[in-house]
Order: structure tokens, then C-alpha cells, then sequence
């Protein structure tokens, strides 16, 4: 039972990252019609956001070590630590939830300059062109992160107070052997809000309503008068702010390198696909749907039956379900059809 | 008018021609290097010879490899009579004048192996090949160093191999043209299992992680043996991908296996992963069969616990050197190293940075470049005042034979630096093996010059 409830928290937590990336591509496609590749590089940009303000917040000066004797050896001290003392040390404690308010603008920024400057030029374009665009474009962004990061992954530390473990079997009553570590129950509460937050502004606010409609009828829409495009353009923003959000907050759990996006894009694609294409509950679904059938999959148990089974779980759950399902779980007739 | 119809047209005549040409010129291409050479990137009269470092820049283990290439440069400054000279001083043969080799200037070209085995093939290949590599030295990865050995030994050059710990490197895999100063899976198990004993009793229930490629495999079977040897069970042992990132998926099973240590059989990057992800599922803070759960990390190295910062204290495992070791040759390559870049060495650099040196020195005692020489200078050779106490290159296996040490993360460090703490330096004699026992069981062959 412990051992059951902690997969599923373990699958819960990958789900919620999957969910993340899968429901901005779904956002993306449903309204602009566009197979982003390079959604993957957000992810990994919205990482590299954290990255960049840890590096902001400990610029450090050099101060002599003198516990070494033998050689001249040097501390990196912070300046925000020199200057402020506790309080610095506080802040740069601080580095990752900070840096989701320094991602939002700056994502935001990325998507709208991605869209008006890349994507809208293909948008009456096959899906193969899309798909090899976005890809390059991935591409050119993972090699300049690389440039300018060098190709390891960079740590970003959880902030002290939710750096250890939550003793969850207490809650459950199972005693002490379940306990689980605070960031990553921190990470599936914010992929839950994240999630909550887009459908609440999708269905509840009138811009939502605008857009929903346009995913449902473009045409009709822009008769109505209604600049659609201006909206979904302003929608790949929020694709984009959602993407980088989910890769800051993960960089405790991995710590993150130029290639982290493509990692997740891949399976990303294949929850899309899984969840249905275009639907947005769909994405999520299948996203903690297959986080938890990975998790499941990775148990000692269930690999002395079917070894290596890990690796290509995901993969098998979608080919099954495309053989039965072609529109996925909860795709719609007519999406990426005839 | 007759009609000669011969069969072959210009153009075929052309392509016969081209094919000829190129058949005649083939044979030169394999034997070039026999024209007034007896071995493959022969130096003759030039001023300088070149040595090819191939080092991970990349990957799991790129912090090492940065480390190894400082060492590597260190050592090439040495050997040209450059900076303080380090543990050229201290070094029991006197060989080696400070002036490069056999008088000639040593000159690098350095490789990245990316912690893979093609990738390093490919680099080695192209500094033997287009550089002219004399040596090829570097590692991290028992997988990589074990490829490039066997490319080294195929194309008839030296390998010194830098950080491998791998029993097969000098195990089923050992070759006749490749060295290794680093001690191995075995010895880590020989040095560490009494210090275990002690320390945690002779009633435990042991779960092991294992990087899954040779090294982790020759660890985990080494540690294991070595520890059921003194009584412990072994609850599981699993294999995790290299480079996995994130190890949840493998720590939470450990959580209810019932075991009460977890051994991670993992290095580099993966190694400060999985203990900061133990530590912060709550392994350490466990009580498992009413006593306290403990972890171990059988090869150790500053630089994880630099990147595992506070996770390591406490944590026993073994080390090949440390920079806090109080012998003239450690201190004065500590003091030469530290001077030139700020912060001493790690394990991995100083292994580096001996073979150059035991590279050289071969070279010089031979008289020769030629690596069937060379292998016959550094067979069963004897030496001192390079940071482990006397030191035997086996020549059955080319094992290095010296003090193993047991290590602890240091609970109350004094310097940023002193993260380890050195618990036990083990006799050479307690980590000697038969070079034929069934781990090891391999052929050397025989020696490759290259032409």
C-alpha cells in the first residue's frame, strides 16, 4: 500500500510536468493550428530563467580563504550577502520562486516574438513544414543556451524550508515509511493551480470565451468583427508563460541543461497525441495518466516480470490506444483528419 | 567499312584507370608508416612530440573531466621544466630532467569523449590519426576507457588510462598497450567491507543502485561479495540508466524494501542526483529494523561531494587519493596544482597527472617512443613520491598495486574544501588479488608497436 501511494505520487509529479508542456501544445495547436516543436525549448528556456536570476542574485566578489595555507585560495562570496547579510542569504534562498515572477514577462515576451516573428509565416502551411520549423528553431535556441551555459546541467537548490520531507503516511494514517519530498508536492500543487488557472480563463473570462469560440469557428468569429488573430497570438504567449513555468519550477527536481526540453517534448507529443488532438482536458489526463503508468512500470515487481518495461511504457500505452482509439482519449472528430 | 567495336569506351578506360591508380596507392596508405619508423606516429627528429588527452567535457562526469585536463596541462608544464616542477620532485625515478622527453618538447591535443564510448572512439581516433598522438590518456567512464583502450591497443598506441574503476579494465578486459594507476571495483570493496563492519555491525540488509554499464556492474558484484562476505544480505540490487536525472522512480521502492542501507553503485553527476534525492525522500532521517538507515557511496571524490554539498556527511566510501594526505609527494602536487588554479585537486586529476608522468618517465628509461619498450619500462616497475606510498605496476595485469583510502563526509569541515574525511589509508597488501581470479580472469595479448 506505502510502496502504491508513493508511485502514484512519483507518477502525479512527472504527470504534472507532462501535463504542463502537453496542455500549452494543445492551446497552441487548437488555436493557431500549428505543431510547435519548439515547445520543448520553452520548457527549457523557462529552466534557464531560473538559472539566469540564481546567477543575477550571487554575483559574487573574491574573497581570500584563509583556513588554506599551503596555496592562495579564494571564496566566492555574494555581494547581496555582503551587502545585506542574512537577508541576502534569504533571498538567494528565494531564487526559484522568484524567478517564476522574472520568467512570466520574460516568456511572454519569447512566445509573442516567437509567433509574430516565426510562426504566423506558416501558418497556411503543411503540417511537415510547421513540424521542421519549429524543430530547427528548437534547435538554434538549445545551441545558444549551450553557448552561453556550457552543455552540464546547472543545480538550482529548493528553498530551505521546503528542502526536506513530508511525512504523508502520518495524514494516511500508514505509519512513518511514506514520506515524500516537500518541492515535489510543491510542484504538483502549482501544476495543479497552473492548470486550474488556464481552464478558469479559458471558460470563465470573456477573452476565454472569444477564443474558445474561435477554436470552434474561426471564420464566424472574425465576421462578428472580432480580430482573432491578435488573441491568438496573445494565446501562444500564455502557452509559452505556461511551458517556462513549469520548467523553472522543475529545475530542483532535475537539475537542468540545454537539452532538458527535448526530453519532455517527446513524451509531451505523445500524451497530445494519448489525451487527443486539440483537447485540452485530453492533454491533462493523459499527461498524469501516463506519469503514473510510468511510475507503476518502474516498480522492482513489475520489472522482474517484464524487464525494461520502463523505458517503453508510454510508448506502448499509445500505440494500444491509437489502434483503439485513433482520435485519442478524448480528441474530437475532424482534428488532424482527412 | 569495318566496324570496330572494341567493347571499352573512353570513359571506361577513365574509370579502369582511376581504379588502378587508386589500388596502386592503397598498400602505401597501410604501410606508410614503415618507411623509416618501427612504430605507428614515430616522432624522429622533430623538436616536439604530442600526447592526446581525451577527457568527458560533457555528460555525467564532465566535472572530472575538467578536473583530469588541469592535471593533464599541470603535468605537460612539469615535464617541460615550466612552474615548480610538483611531484617530479618527489618522484622516485630520477629519470625525467624537467626538459620534455627523451629531449623532446611535450606538446598536447585534448579530445571530448561526451561519456560515450563512440564519441571518445572517434576523438582518440582523430588525435592518433591526425595529430599524431604518441599516448592517449583520459576517462571517467570505465565504458569509454575500456572502447579506447582497445582502439589504442588496435592502432598500436599507449593508453594510460586516468579515472576507470571498472574491474574489466585490467580485468577480462586488460590489453597489452593500456595501463591503469586508478585502483578498481574490487579493491573499493577489499578496503571498505571492514570499515563497514565496524562501524555498522555485521546484521544489515544492504539495497543497491547501480549505474547500469560496466563499471556500476563490477562495482555492485564487488561491494556485494565483499559485504555478504562479513555477513550483510543483499534486498535488491537495480540497475538505473546513466544519466537518469531524476532517481525517484528507483529511490521509493528502497523506502519499503526492508533494507536499512542503500549502496549507490553511481558516479559524478548521477551520484550527487541520486543522494540529494535520497536524502530528501528521507533516507537519512530512517530508522529501518531499529537501526539507524545508513548509505554508502563506494567510490567517493571531492567533487561529488562539493556538488552533493551537505547530503555527504557522514557517508563512508573509498577514494584513491585525497588532497589532504600528508606525504611530500601529495603535498607538493597539492601546493603546484592549487597555486595554478586555486583549489586542490581531485582524485581523478591526480591519477591523471601521474600517468603523464609515468608515461614519460617510461619513455625516458626505455630510450624509446616505441610502446612495446614503453610497456616493458612501466612492467612490474616499482615506485615512490607520487601520493599513495609505494606503488607496483603489475606487470600481469598492468594494475597499479598501492594504499587504498577509506573516506567519511567530513561533519564539521574547516575549509571549503574539506568535504572528506580520511578514515583509514588501507594497506597495499589487504587489496591485492590474484590477477587470474574469476573477476579478473584476462588475456594482456600481446604487445602493438603500430607499423
Amino acid at each position: 500500500m506505502d510502496a502504491i501511494l508513493l508511485q502514484i505520487l512519483n507518477g502525479l509529479d512527472k504527470g504534472g510536468a507532462y501535463a504542463l508542456i502537453a496542455l500549452g501544445l494543445t492551446l497552441i495547436f487548437g488555436t493557431l493550428g500549428v505543431v510547435n516543436f519548439a515547445h520543448g525549448a520553452l520548457f527549457m528556456l523557462g529552466a534557464f530563467c531560473a538559472v539566469s536570476l540564481r546567477e543575477l542574485l550571487t554575483l559574487s566578489m573574491k574573497v581570500k580563504d584563509e583556513s588554506i595555507t599551503f596555496f592562495d585560495a579564494y571564496k566566492e562570496v555574494p555581494y547581496l550577502e555582503v551587502w545585506f547579510g542574512e537577508t541576502g542569504t534569504m533571498i538567494i534562498d528565494l531564487a526559484v520562486p522568484l524567478s517564476i515572477l522574472f520568467a512570466i514577462p520574460i516568456m511572454l515576451l519569447i512566445g509573442l516574438a516567437m509567433e509574430r516573428g516565426l510562426i504566423q509565416h506558416f501558418y497556411k502551411r503543411t503540417h511537415a513544414e510547421q513540424i521542421l520549423v519549429t524543430f530547427g528553431l528548437a534547435i538554434v535556441l538549445q545551441e545558444i543556451v549551450k553557448a552561453y551555459f556550457g552543455a552540464n546541467p546547472i543545480p538550482q537548490p529548493a528553498p530551505e524550508a521546503v528542502a526536506g520531507s513530508a511525512n504523508i503516511g502520518a495524514l494516511f494514517g500508514l505509519g512513518d515509511s511514506v514520506v515524500y519530498p516537500w518541492w515535489r508536492l510543491v510542484y504538483l500543487a502549482f501544476s495543479g493551480v497552473v492548470i486550474a488557472a488556464v481552464f478558469a480563463f479559458l471558460q470563465f473570462t470573456t477573452f476565454g470565451m472569444v477564443v474558445r469560440a474561435g477554436m470552434q469557428d474561426r471564420e464566424t468569429v472574425g465576421l462578428l468583427g472580432i480580430n482573432i488573430q491578435r488573441r491568438f497570438t496573445i494565446v501562444f504567449g500564455i502557452a509559452a508563460v505556461v511551458a517556462g513555468l513549469a520548467g523553472v519550477m522543475y529545475t530542483p527536481i532535475l537539475p537542468p541543461d540545454y537539452h532538458i526540453g527535448m526530453d519532455f517534448l517527446v513524451l509531451s507529443f505523445v500524451v497530445v497525441v494519448v489525451g487527443g488532438m486539440g483537447s485540452l482536458g485530453g492533454a491533462v489526463a493523459a499527461g498524469f495518466l501516463l506519469g503514473i503508468l510510468q511510475s507503476f512500470a518502474s516498480m522492482n515487481e513489475v520489472k522482474s516480470i517484464l524487464p525494461g518495461i520502463d523505458q517503453i511504457i508510454i510508448y506502448l500505452v499509445a500505440v494500444v490506444i491509437l489502434l483503439v482509439r485513433p482520435r485519442g482519449l478524448m480528441g474530437r472528430k475532424g482534428v488532424m483528419e482527412g | 567499312m569495318a566496324k570496330f567495336d572494341t567493347g571499352v569506351s573512353r570513359r571506361n578506360l577513365l574509370k579502369g584507370g582511376l581504379a588502378l591508380s587508386g589500388a596502386l596507392a592503397a598498400p602505401t596508405f597501410f604501410t606508410r608508416h614503415a618507411f623509416g619508423a618501427d612504430f605507428l606516429n614515430n616522432p624522429g627528429n622533430a623538436a616536439s612530440i604530442k600526447l592526446g588527452f581525451n577527457v568527458p567535457q560533457t555528460g555525467a562526469y564532465a566535472d572530472e573531466g575538467a578536473d583530469e585536463l588541469r592535471a593533464f596541462q599541470l603535468a605537460v608544464k612539469h615535464l617541460n621544466g615550466e612552474g615548480d616542477g610538483g611531484m617530479l620532485n618527489t618522484f622516485s625515478s630520477k629519470a625525467l630532467k624537467g626538459n620534455g622527453v627523451l629531449g623532446k618538447k611535450v606538446e598536447y591535443v585534448t579530445g571530448d569523449t561526451q561519456t560515450k564510448s563512440d564519441a571518445a572512439r572517434a576523438s582518440a581516433k582523430r588525435m592518433i590519426e591526425k595529430d599524431g598522438a604518441l599516448m592517449i590518456s583520459g576517462g571517467s567512464s570505465s565504458g569509454v576507457a575500456i572502447a579506447v583502450q582497445g582502439l589504442c591497443q588496435d592502432a598500436g598506441i599507449i593508453f594510460m588510462a586516468g579515472l576507470t574503476h571498472s574491474n574489466d579494465t585490467t580485468g577480462k578486459d586488460r590489453r597489452r598497450n593500456g595501463f591503469r594507476h586508478f585502483f578498481n571495483a574490487y579493491q573499493s570493496g577489499a578496503a571498505l567491507a571492514p570499515v563497514l563492519k565496524a562501524n555498522y555491525g555485521t546484521d544489515r540488509v544492504a539495497y543497491h543502485l547501480t549505474a547500469d554499464y560496466t563499471w556500476g556492474w563490477t562495482q555492485e558484484e564487488s561491494i556485494k561479495n565483499a559485504t555478504e562476505a562479513v555477513g550483510w544480505k543483499t534486498a535488491a540490487a537495480v540497475k538505473t540508466p546513466l544519466g537518469a536525472g531524476d532517481f525517484s522512480q528507483y529511490i521509493t521502492p528502497v523506502l519499503n524494501s526492508g533494507a536499512d542501507v542503500l549502496v549507490l553503485n553511481h558516479y559524478g553527476k548521477d551520484m550527487v542526483n541520486s543522494l540529494t534525492q535520497a536524502v530528501q525522500f528521507g533516507l537519512r532521517d530512517k530508522k529501518v529494523n531499529g537501526k539507524d538507515f545508513a548509505i554508502v557511496v563506494p567510490l567517493y571524490s571531492r567533487l561529488m561531494a562539493q556538488g552533493a554539498g551537505a547530503n555527504v556527511k557522514g557517508i563512508f566510501g573509498s577514494t584513491n587519493w585525497h588532497w589532504s594526505l600528508k606525504d611530500e609527494g601529495s603535498q607538493a602536487f597539492v601546493k603546484s596544482f592549487g597555486a595554478e588554479y586555486g583549489f586542490p585537486p581531485s582524485q581523478a586529476a591526480h591519477t591523471c597527472y601521474v600517468q603523464t608522468l609515468l608515461y614519460a618517465d617510461a619513455c625516458e628509461r626505455a630510450g624509446t617512443f616505441a610502446p612495446c619498450e614503453v610497456v616493458k619500462a612501466l612492467e612490474g616497475f616499482e615506485f615512490d613520491g607520487l601520493g599513495n606510498g609505494p606503488t607496483l605496476y603489475r606487470a600481469e595485469d598492468h594494475q597499479c598495486f598501492k594504499k587504498v583510502l577509506v573516506v567519511k563526509g567530513n561533519e564539521n569541515p574547516t575549509s571549503q574544501f574539506d568535504l572528506l574525511e580520511v578514515v583509514q589509508e588501507v594497506p597495499r597488501e589487504q587489496v591485492t588479488y590474484d590477477p587470474n581470479i574469476p573477476q579478473f580472469a584476462g588475456d594482456l595479448g600481446p604487445c602493438n608497436n603500430g607499423a
